[in-house]
């Protein structure tokens, strides 16, 4: 019996990474899993919730809550923060024993980010990618210490071909993203953005990797505001590579 | 030093901050960390993690009974022949310990390092009133001679250089001073000594309060400590009443998790435990002790559920630390003596949102400051609360944030719940974006994404996934799914 996934894309992968999401579908399909997409859906209410706005949270939560909870199956995401979102702060939106509470704390238990899924339920950590360039990795916050994914994204990096991992110094320190964070305090997000692309710099990587789509843009957009030559991809990107860099 | 501040813009604090000010916080609180790391390996992470949750559980314990134990430590030190004092806020504080001072015509009072004498602006009370007032913890003396106050909890001075204090000290003390911190730590111990040794009142903060024996102990690396609470002829010490801890056996784990939270030793130097004035002739030191307990908005803190968890705080500064926003604007940005994660959850809370609505959204809610907690404090849900509380309002306090704000936020919400608004949205973008993009990338912005353009360009909206899907599932069998190994 084939593992069925419900793709929950999310914003900022849909508005910006299309291709991650494209990647994602057929990855998984190749691995044999059942890909579903709800249509319904769009965004899960994180940047309302984070920002203290939680009445709206509430409505865009209960929407999602309604798209989700007709499907069967896993929820998957391409995003650390988005699933950090549905696992653990949807049940505080609702008062226990509603109905919402009930679809939330439902759909908590099976919304799973990519690499988490990949390797716990798919059980696969060797997708048979080949990416010969060398990479570093940097832990998106909320899948980091939100989801408490440390050890998958680096274990499914170490089993592509030719991949060559170099520790990243700070890799675990915030990249100055922060959602409204990094327009509320620009000058600070600013600073915490320069220190992470002289961090990513000083490692000689080709290719800097992390796992949720806002840290992406920052770095992506650092980058090239730096003049460095060095690629910010999501891990989806590498686990989809044939050996060439997209 | 501080004033108790009115308004705090902690942007504007950002843009003020000196360009030599992150490297400088960095390059302390990397050794801190480091330090920390190392007696956290040799403790033993298991054994570490097992004895942060009994910190946790003690404080928690501590402050859901807060009544019990502060009664019990008020008689405790009655009992010792102490005098115990009450301060609802911080006036009533600066009151008391000026009503003390004005008894006994004090013309001296020498500080040893507390924060709840910076939170209640003591030194400008006491000056007022004409008294002297002298910070004698080398880093908080430093900061004194500068006219500043504390940019770190645990040490205040620590990002100024041995070259900046040389020259304030040449300046303010008239002496010719070495850029070298022997030499520097010298001179402040002989200029110290003098006013110890005339000093009429000793002031203290306290790091915890015993409720069994009503002792009030100080965690210090300095001797300074030690004078302030024993040379002069009258102490008085105030501590917050969050500080109280059930007895000496809650009072050892405590004592292991803060010093290696905080300076990364086993214990600091000094661990004082000051349990009331002489009992008999042969015993020595101050023949007065006062204790004021500090509320000051705590009672309503332990009210919300939500944010009660703010008071298990032990002030070890870790999570200033490993703050990436503190790492890189320092204490003063903060607008309030205790900075970083844990200033914030106080200075919001004591202050309200109309003063410090700004603070609990000057993070990016990492959650670094989770993890190395010594006692566990939920920090980010904490944090999460009190941005509810500035846009939402909640039982204790009216919303603060600005109208057009919350009508943005609704119109915002509204267009991402509905499906086809959504949808439209993300085609419009596509097409309103055209002329602004070279290459993917937007390098300039209308406000409020002007405030992202100024750092780094804006990835261009490409959204085409849902015409995708439809495509080749439309080509490739039933809609809406897609076939197994396509």
């Amino acid at each position: 019996m084939a593992i069925k996934a419900q793709l929950f894309i999310t914003c900022l992968a849909e508005q910006f990474f299309p291709n991650v999401l494209k990647g994602m579908v057929s990855l998984l399909e190749r691995l044999g899993v059942q890909v579903e997409f709800p249509e319904e859906q769009t965004c899960c209410g994180q940047p309302f919730f984070n920002s203290g706005y939680h009445s709206q949270a509430r409505d865009l939560a209960v929407k999602w809550l309604k798209v989700f909870g007709r499907t069967d199956g896993f929820i998957v995401s391409p995003s650390g923060s988005c699933v950090d979102t549905v696992q653990h702060h949807f049940p505080e939106l609702f008062l226990p024993g509603s109905a919402e509470h009930r679809l939330a704390v439902d759909a908590a238990a099976r919304t799973y980010e990519f690499s988490q899924f990949l390797v716990h339920q798919v059980k696969a950590t060797d997708v048979g990618a080949r990416f010969p360039h060398k990479v570093t990795y940097h832990a998106s916050c909320h899948l980091l210490r939100g989801l408490g994914v440390r050890e998958e994204p680096k274990a499914l990096l170490q089993a592509v071909r030719g991949l060559e991992l170099i520790p990243l110094p700070g890799e675990e320190t915030c990249c100055g993203f922060g959602g409204t964070f990094s327009v509320i305090y620009p000058e600070v997000s600013k600073a915490m953005m320069e220190a992470k692309i002289r961090a990513i710099d000083s490692t000689g990587a080709d290719v800097v990797v992390a796992g949720d789509a806002g840290c992406i843009m920052n770095i992506a957009g650092g980058l090239r505001q730096a003049g460095s030559s060095v690629r910010a991809m999501h891990l989806i990107d590498i686990l989809t590579a044939g050996g060439e860099m997209s | 030093m501080s004033q108790v501040p009115t308004m705090i813009d902690f942007r504007r604090n950002t843009q003020q901050v000196p360009s030599r000010m992150p490297l400088a916080v960095q390059k302390a609180t990397s050794k801190f960390l480091g330090n920390r790391a190392a007696v956290v390996d040799a403790f033993g992470n298991e054994q570490w993690q097992v004895l942060r949750q009994a910190g946790h559980d003690i404080r928690l314990h501590a402050i859901t009974h807060i009544e019990h134990y502060l009664e019990m430590a008020e008689h405790a030190v009655t009992r010792a022949g102490g005098h115990v004092h009450w301060a609802r806020d911080a006036a009533e504080a600066r009151r008391i310990l000026l009503d003390i001072a004005s008894r006994h015509r004090v013309k001296l009072a020498v500080k040893g390092k507390s924060m709840a004498t910076e939170e209640i602006g003591l030194n400008p009370a006491l000056e007022e009133a004409g008294i002297r007032v002298l910070e004698t913890d080398l880093g908080e003396y430093i900061v004194q001679l500068k006219g500043v106050g504390p940019a770190h909890i645990v040490v205040p001075a620590f990002h100024l250089s041995k070259e900046e204090i040389a020259n304030l000290f040449h300046e303010k003390l008239g002496v010719d001073a070495p850029a070298e911190a022997e030499k520097l730590t010298q001179i402040a111990r002989m200029k110290l000594r003098e006013e110890f040794l005339s000093a009429d009142l000793g002031i203290s903060g306290g790091n915890f309060l015993v409720a069994d024996t009503g002792t009030v102990v100080t965690v210090t690396n300095e001797g300074n400590g030690r004078m302030c609470t024993t040379v002069p002829p009258v102490h008085v010490a105030v501590v917050g009443i969050d500080k109280v801890v059930p007895d000496w056996e809650s009072l050892t784990v405590l004592l292991k998790l803060l010093a290696r939270s905080a300076t990364g030793q086993k214990l600091s130097c000094y661990t004082q435990f000051i349990s009331g004035p002489p009992r008999s002739p042969a015993e020595t030191g101050p023949a007065e002790m006062h204790l004021i307990l500090l509320d000051n908005g705590r009672s309503r803190i332990l009210k919300t559920p939500e944010c009660r968890e703010t008071l298990l705080c032990i002030r070890c500064g870790a999570c200033l630390n490993i703050c990436p926003v503190y790492n890189h604007v320092g204490g003063y940005a903060y607008g309030y003596p205790i900075s970083g994660p844990t200033g914030v959850l106080f200075a919001s809370q004591i202050l309200g949102p109309t003063v410090a609505g700004a603070l609990p959204f000057a993070s990016t809610l990492c959650g670094a400051c989770n993890e190395i907690c010594p006692v566990k404090i939920p920090i980010t849900r904490i944090l999460l609360h009190l941005r509810r509380r500035v846009v939402e309002g909640d039982e204790s306090e009216q919303a603060a944030a600005p109208v057009y704000l919350r009508v943005g936020a609704w119109a915002g919400a509204a267009a991402l719940g509905s499906t086809g608004l959504y949808r439209m949205g993300s085609e419009l973008l596509k097409r309103l974006q055209a002329p602004f993009v070279r290459g993917g990338w937007m390098a300039r912005l209308p406000a409020p994404l002007n405030r992202w353009t100024m750092s780094r360009p804006f990835p261009a909206f490409a959204a085409d996934f849902r015409r995708w899907w439809r495509s080749r599932t439309t080509a490739g069998g039933k809609r809406g799914t897609s076939e197994p190994g396509a």
